[in-house]
């Protein structure tokens, strides 16, 4: 697809547009915040203050951070293949059985590590299960994969809701929840981590899970950038046309692209699971696979953009939680509203702002010229 | 029989927003602009209709500012789709996500009732009808029971919802406005070489989906229920959506996709636990889902294939 707008510096491209939008974001944020009656200066002063200024507001925005980067990265690497996986939120629901059952199974037996890799494992097969029927779909029926994976987001949830009330849930008890893990099935902290900074995170849910999120992103990065199977995603997501006339298979490179798309999104449930509650509970997603919408959308489908993505997100639900403590008009929802206007600014309207920006700089680079060749001569 | 009649009136009280819901879609995805927004919309259209409504003691307010909120919200999607070349599916989901935030926020903060907007009551709500003689005609074995009971004793909405099926159809089919926004739909490029402006005709057309979405969301606030709750849609508007996929961007296919979709939710919410005859004991999740799950089967071309408008979800760049 041709695209109508001049080519920018990379710094422009990848810092000062990104940046731009989001701060048109948080300005409408600021007016709805404005229009409940509130002072948007105490409740980003409040926002910032709750995920940074101390030890165990840190945990909890990493913490989140987490859960983000491992969605984000499953929407990116579907990007790169041109496809939209807005299922991530269903994927990680499923993902949450293969975690439950290599708890289950193993939480007494084994130590945490050993269990984590069966845990990972499952999360990431039982994630790309639930991708694969879509994408099946999408390549060899034709069916449209945003439709197919909002459906699996919905058919998910019936069947987690099933699954938890009338097979997980252990007998003579109410609420629907799989039993408490034992030891071998709970993550430690990073606590040693945090010390390392100087930093006490209190009790923060941040844990060994995060390191893992870290990994996937390098995984991403060398994937998408470093490997043919990358170089094929990126072909067929710039021209299914051209990929085919290049001889790649393309109903093998989609499915292969929402396989590991799926299994990011079901290591998701790791960190919820394994690393905070100790057991699965009904809803714990709880709107992550969207928010990786915005991360994948906000740091470019990059890696190295969608770690701060994920961070400024964690930073949002952390300090969410503490505005709406201190201004209880401010509720979490709050969030979402960002998180919409995020999607909006930084993924629909990414180009409003480009011609006038392209305008400048191209404005710049006509006068440029004649001093450039006297200094390069 | 008493359960069938309460059965069919619950599946035409349920289907009535699927049905505009998806009718909205219609005219959007026909133009060639994809919406997965219709959730949204319908979301914001219900509390501004909750709001108002309670504020002036009045139904016809409440309808007005659903429908204007509605509309706005289209107009988003229909400027950074149309006119800034964005993704729309990337703004479906963000009109999505600020309606969902937005209508909990404002309702917060103006009631102070935990989301939700104040109960209607009186003027403020609308009002059922009785068909002429429905009384009378009680009766009559089978026909009266039809007439009175089924048909007789909705809101005008649901009278308004099904009368929109033929209207959409005559506009679409049979108007100069309806050939041309199909074509756009299908061939932006030969619309555009006749001399007609593809960015008015579509912005035209996500109005009028904005004005249907409106109805919809109307209609679950003021008429369904007395009052906004905190995310009442709930998903219709995705179900509409497949209940759109499901009738092949059909008018008259909506109204039975819509049905058979209305029913099936009547159905999880009388069946629960209860066994089915012949199949047996049938979880309600699986009925709640069945709705997803027979659009994507539909999707995957097992009944029929479901072709999608050919220049759905492009972006229309003149050419140079």
């Amino acid at each position: 697809m041709a695209t109508p707008y001049a080519k920018l510096p990379g710094w422009v491209e990848y810092v000062l547009i990104p940046l731009i939008n989001l701060i048109v974001a948080f300005a409408v944020a600021g007016l709805v915040v404005l229009l409940v009656g509130q002072s948007p200066i105490r409740a980003a002063t409040l926002l910032v203050d709750g995920a940074f200024g101390y030890g165990e507001g840190i945990g909890y925005t990493l913490y989140y951070a987490t859960t983000f980067i491992f969605t984000g990265l499953a929407v990116a690497v579907a990007f790169h293949c041109k496809l939209f996986n807005i299922g991530g939120e269903g994927q990680a629901y499923i993902g949450g059985i293969g975690v439950a059952l290599a708890c289950l199974t193993f939480d007494t037996i084994l130590p945490w590590y050993l269990t984590f890799i069966v845990a990972t494992i499952g999360a990431a097969l039982f994630g790309a299960a639930w991708a694969f029927i879509p994408a099946y779909l999408r390549a060899k029926r034709g069916s449209h994969i945003v439709i197919t994976t909002i459906m699996f987001n919905f058919i998910a949830s019936s069947v987690m809701i099933y699954l938890l009330v009338e097979v997980m849930k252990p007998a003579g008890t109410m609420s629907p929840q799989t039993r408490t893990f034992g030891e071998g099935g709970q993550l430690p902290q990073l606590d040693w981590l945090m010390a390392i900074f100087g930093l006490d995170i209190g009790g923060a849910p941040f844990n060994v899970s995060f390191l893992l999120a870290l990994a996937a992103a390098v995984f991403v990065w060398v994937l998408i950038w470093r490997t043919k199977l990358g170089y094929e995603i990126r072909t067929m997501g710039f021209s299914e046309k051209a990929a085919r006339y290049a001889g790649i298979k393309d109903s093998r490179i989609i499915i292969i692209a929402m396989l590991i798309s799926g299994a990011l999104a079901g290591m998701m449930a790791l960190n919820p699971i394994m690393g905070e509650q100790g057991r699965m509970q009904l809803d714990f997603v709880a709107g992550a696979g969207f928010v990786g919408i915005a991360v994948a959308l906000m740091g470019r489908s990059h890696p190295a953009g969608i770690i701060p993505a994920a961070i400024l997100f964690g930073m949002l639900y952390q300090g969410g939680a503490e505005i709406s403590f201190e201004m209880p008009e401010i509720s979490r929802d709050m969030i979402v509203i960002i998180q919409g206007l995020v999607i909006l600014f930084a993924g629909a309207l990414e180009n409003t702002f480009r011609p006038a920006i392209s305008r400048f700089f191209g404005a710049r680079a006509a006068k440029t010229p004649p001093v450039s060749v006297g200094s390069a001569g | 029989m008493d359960i069938v009649v309460l059965t069919i009136e619950s599946t035409i009280r349920l289907s009535v927003p699927l049905l505009l819901a998806a009718l909205a879609g219609l005219f959007s995805e026909r133009s060639g602009i994809f919406d997965i927004g219709l959730e949204g919309k319908m979301l914001g259209a219900a509390f501004a209709g909750g709001a108002a409504a309670a504020v002036f003691s009045s139904a016809l307010m409440g309808l007005l500012a659903a429908l204007v909120v509605s509309v706005a919200l289209s107009l988003v999607h229909g400027y950074a789709s149309i006119t800034q070349r964005g993704n729309q599916i990337v703004s479906g989901v963000a009109i999505n996500f600020i309606a969902m935030g937005t209508t909990v926020i404002l309702g917060q903060a103006w009631f102070a009732q935990g989301g939700r907007t104040p109960a209607l009551t009186g003027d403020a709500r609308f009002t059922t009808i009785d068909l002429p003689f429905a009384e009378a005609l009680a009766d009559v074995p089978v026909l009266g029971t039809i007439y009175s009971d089924i048909l007789s004793g909705h809101f005008w909405l649901t009278y308004f919802a099904f009368a929109m099926v033929p209207f959409a159809w005559w506009v679409l089919y049979r108007t100069r406005f309806g050939l041309r926004l199909r074509a756009v739909g299908e061939n932006p490029g030969a619309v555009d070489t006749a001399g007609i402006s593809v960015t008015w005709l579509r912005y035209r057309a996500v109005i009028c989906c904005g004005i249907l979405c409106g109805f919809a969301g109307a209609y679950l606030s003021m008429a369904l229920t007395a009052g906004f709750v905190k995310n009442m849609t709930a998903g219709k508007g995705y179900i509409a959506l497949a209940a759109l996929i499901f009738a092949k961007w059909r008018p008259v296919p909506i109204m039975y996709a819509c049905l058979l979709f209305g029913f099936l939710d009547a159905m999880g919410i009388r069946m629960q636990g209860q066994p089915l005859p012949i199949i047996g004991p049938v979880p309600v999740q699986f009925i709640q889902a069945l709705p997803y799950i027979l659009t994507v089967i539909l999707l995957a071309g097992f009944i029929g294939k479901a072709e999608p408008p050919k220049a759905g979800g492009v972006p229309y760049v003149k050419e140079r």
